[in-house]
């Protein structure tokens, strides 16, 4: 990297003389070597997606070798053990390598260039968090040729614990989880200090984009909940080695101690995985209906309580412990409060669209499967906060069905509505809007498919993380429909990779700004250069893309004033 | 009584029930909060489905108006989301008493079923205190029941059974559970709502059979992942009238007995030589 001072002044030279000083000048290198070894917030975000894509794609063929096991009664295609271990990595794929960190790659490409920052805050830490990603990945993956861990993404004690769990799979989830949370920690001061300090002039807080808004509060809300299930899997690991005993009844020790630990950290992690997704959605929605978000302030607001009210509802996921009932009602009451301002931020989503000018590109067709699937989440949600009711349907497949429709019908459907939306930005080509729109089609199709039968499995007794059943349970249609939807779901998520292969070298051009969006990522070109911005203009609405085509339009002084660097001093 | 409704919808969208009174009244409280779910989806989805056709794009259309919010509006539907979860709360807390506390054994229950069980912190008690207690221990991959106040084996050790729970109808049972290795999660859906049987820990559950179900088998699994035979770890639960329960418990103590005795001629033939 080069560093160049202009020094204009020097008190000894009569004439100014320009003088260029250089330090460390280093040849940046090229080709696979510069992917290693750069620092560059776009470069890292898009190793970011790419990783985490391959990791979604592994997952999601974990997901259908299930839902092929389980097509068909007393089905052998599975033994039980390759289940269970096909089932924890599905479970952990899609939570810590994909859902948690693609949102880190959208927020790394786009968080610098929605403020007007040249990069985040620390480069080099940032390169950090998407190594430690990384080798995280692959430190689990590499378990499946040893003992990949068979206990659930849960991971129960004493399940576990060394004598119910020999061999190392164990260990590779907990090394997994040290390596991604460590991740995403750094990711996460990261994105605090850039957020909090970057901000181009004149962006106050509440003209900070709501996607930005959603990664800060993502952030803070990583940085509170990690050191939980960090703690957490060191003890667990000093109980498999050496014999501590913090879960082991045997020697002491408590197993629903590591539920708290787990839940304490697992259910933030569940507005971790979908804040990001909601500002996705908070950005797409008023982009593509010609109308400002309806509420900014009640969104931002919103996404703060969720986060604030998501610390404390973790034992809701415990209802059928030995717990006093007086615990389970305040956890009921305290998931109920998180209705509400989940609540809002629909009724203000609906509201956006409401006569607006719905412009129905793909980017809007996903918005809308997210709002229309969340929604029966979100219902779901608040019926399983009811403990008396989660005693009928808790470990069930009607909590599969739930998080689902939360995980992959919300943050997914978001976050594809966002991989629409900016991937003109990112490689300077638009996708296919006819393939996009076919796999947005086959993935819905295919999502309500595989998912809405499951609430049905559930509340006719079948229990989650079953490898089989039998022909008598009266589960089999719901488990056949299942299986025909994931596949139909897979095929437009392919639909969808393909269309992105392919327009990174064909697609159409985009342009600066595509959409006619808001937000100063539009601003620069596509994709943009280096130094993302020459210069930036001053922000003075939450719409600061607005304000610049108003001005152009208005022609003069004030578009000249935007589109030209502004002299130092002036 | 709840049998009629829920035995309609038992089928596939509300959890299982008809076995006993805890199964229905969760069975009716779910009913209940998924009707106030389905009117709440119905106006999301309708908004949304409505904008989607009404508000199209048009060639040449107007732009439309800038509105950036509306305090009224919004106040409005934060306080009717707080209403509607305030109002769920409401019908859980009158639901609870009934599925939470065990009702008393009927006249037509098991005679001398006893409530001499010592009172534990969390234990369940029925108002007459009169109950069957069975003890439910999870192991991999089965579970196991001790009939702790009934006639015993010897001084310690209970009548027990494995697999198949056999009890009386019209009679409290109120079953401790507990595990022994992992933990595990005692579920019969059509008997009331899971209960966790964790090692270190005591857990709590009842059901109560009406006796119209005599003779009626009840199934269900494990539903905590326990390990690789997790989903072969099921269970069942017959009931019986008073009267044939007795005899069954008779002629499985008096098997035990004989088994135990068998045993301990096998071990003493196996030391004489
Ligand atoms: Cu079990």
């Amino acid at each position: 990297m080069t560093t160049t001072e202009y020094v204009a002044e020097r008190p000894i030279a009569a004439v100014p003389r320009p003088e260029v000083v250089l330090h460390g000048l280093r040849e940046r290198p090229r080709g696979w070597l510069e992917w290693l070894t750069t620092t560059d917030h776009k470069k890292i975000g898009i190793l970011y997606l790419y990783s985490t894509f391959i990791f979604f794609l592994i997952g999601g063929v974990e997901a259908l070798m299930m839902r092929l096991q389980l097509a068909v009664p007393t089905n052998t295609l599975l033994t039980p053990k390759a289940y269970n271990a096909v089932m924890t990595m599905h479970g952990t794929t899609m939570v810590f390598l994909f859902v948690v960190p693609v949102l880190a790659g959208f927020g790394n490409y786009f968080v610098p260039l929605m403020i007007g920052a040249r990069d985040m805050a620390f480069p080099r830490l940032n390169a950090l968090s998407f190594w430690l990603l990384f080798f995280g990945g692959i430190v689990f993956y590499v378990s499946v040729f040893f003992h990949p861990p068979t206990a659930g993404w849960t991971m129960y004690t004493p399940l576990t614990e060394e004598a119910f769990s020999p061999g190392g799979g164990v260990d590779a989830w907990i090394f997994l989880i040290h390596l991604t949370g460590l991740s995403s920690l750094v990711g996460a001061v990261n994105f605090v200090a850039t957020i909090h300090n970057m901000r181009a002039k004149g962006m106050g807080w509440a003209r900070m984009p709501l996607f930005v808004w959603s990664i800060l509060i993502y952030s803070y809300l990583l940085i509170l909940a990690l050191p939980a299930v960090a703690a957490g899997v060191t003890m667990l690991l000093t109980d498999r080695h050496l014999d501590t005993g913090f879960f082991n009844p045997a020697n002491g020790g408590d197993p629903l101690l590591w539920q708290h630990l787990f839940w304490f950290f697992g259910h933030p992690e569940v507005y971790i995985m979908v804040l990001p997704a909601f500002g996705m959605i908070s950005e797409v929605i008023p982009v593509f209906s010609r109308k400002p978000i309806f509420g900014y302030k009640a969104i931002a607001a919103s996404t703060a309580a969720i986060a604030f009210l998501g610390m404390l509802v973790w034992a809701h996921h415990m209802f059928t412990t030995p717990t006093a009932t007086v615990v389970l009602a305040f956890f009921m009451l305290s998931s109920f409060t998180i209705g509400v301002p989940t609540g809002i931020k629909i009724f203000n989503w609906l509201a956006t669209m409401w006569r607006g000018s719905l412009v129905f590109k793909t980017p809007l067709y996903f918005a809308c499967g997210f709002l229309a699937q969340f929604v029966i989440g979100g219902i779901s949600g608040i019926m399983l906060a009811v403990f008396p009711v989660d005693w009928q349907l808790h470990d069930t497949y009607f909590v599969v069905a739930h998080f689902h429709y939360t995980l992959f019908g919300g943050a997914i459907f978001g976050l594809f509505a966002g991989l629409y939306y900016w991937f003109p930005k990112m490689s300077g080509r638009l996708m296919n809007e006819t393939l996009g729109k076919i796999s947005f089609w086959l993935m819905f199709i295919g999502f309500n498919t595989t998912f809405l039968v499951q609430h049905a499995a559930g509340t006719s007794g079948m229990p989650r993380r079953i490898y089989t059943y039998y022909s008598t349970s009266g589960w089999e249609g719901y488990n056949l429909v299942s299986t025909i939807g994931a596949f139909i779901l897979a095929t437009g998520v392919l639909l969808t990779v393909i269309n992105l292969i392919r327009s990174i070298k064909h697609g159409q051009k985009a342009g600066n700004d595509p959409w006619k969006a808001n937000t100063l990522e539009w601003f620069t070109t596509s994709p943009p250069p280096e130094n993302n911005f020459d210069v930036v203009p001053r922000i003075r609405s939450a719409e600061p893309m607005k304000d610049i085509r108003r001005d152009v339009a208005a022609g003069g002084r004030a578009a000249g004033s935007v589109a030209q660097p502004v002299a130092p001093g002036t | 009584m709840l049998i009629g409704p829920s035995a309609a919808l038992a089928d596939w969208i509300s959890p299982e029930s008809g076995g006993s009174p805890n199964a229905d009244k969760v069975d009716t409280l779910y009913t209940i909060v998924l009707c106030m779910g389905i009117v709440i989806f119905v106006l999301v989805e309708g908004l949304l489905l409505y904008s989607i056709f009404k508000f199209r794009a048009r060639r040449r259309g107007p732009q439309p108006a800038q509105v950036h919010g509306n305090t009224r509006l919004e106040v409005g539907w934060t306080v009717a989301a707080a209403v509607i979860v305030l109002v769920i709360a409401g019908i859980t807390f009158a639901f609870l008493g009934g599925i939470k506390n065990p009702p008393s054994s009927s006249p037509t229950g098991l005679q001398g079923a006893s409530g001499v069980q010592l009172a534990t912190v969390g234990a369940l008690k029925t108002p007459s205190g009169k109950a069957l207690h069975i003890d439910v221990n999870g192991q991999q991959y089965i579970w196991r029941y001790d009939y702790v106040d009934q006639p015993r084996l010897t001084e310690n050790r209970p009548v027990y059974a494995y697999y198949r729970m056999v009890v009386p109808t019209d009679t409290t049972v109120i079953l401790k559970l507990n595990a022994s290795d992992v933990i595990h999660s005692w579920w019969i859906p059509r008997l009331g709502g899971k209960a966790d049987a964790t090692p270190g820990h005591d857990n709590y559950t009842w059901f109560k059979i009406p006796g119209k179900y005599a003779g009626q088998i009840f199934k269900g699994q494990c539903a905590e992942l326990c390990g690789e035979g997790h989903a072969d770890m099921r269970a069942e639960v017959q009931a019986l009238p008073p009267d044939q329960f007795k005899a069954w418990f008779e002629r499985q103590r008096n098997d035990l007995l004989a088994s135990q005795k068998a045993l301990a001629a096998q071990r003493k033939a196996g030391v004489g030589q």
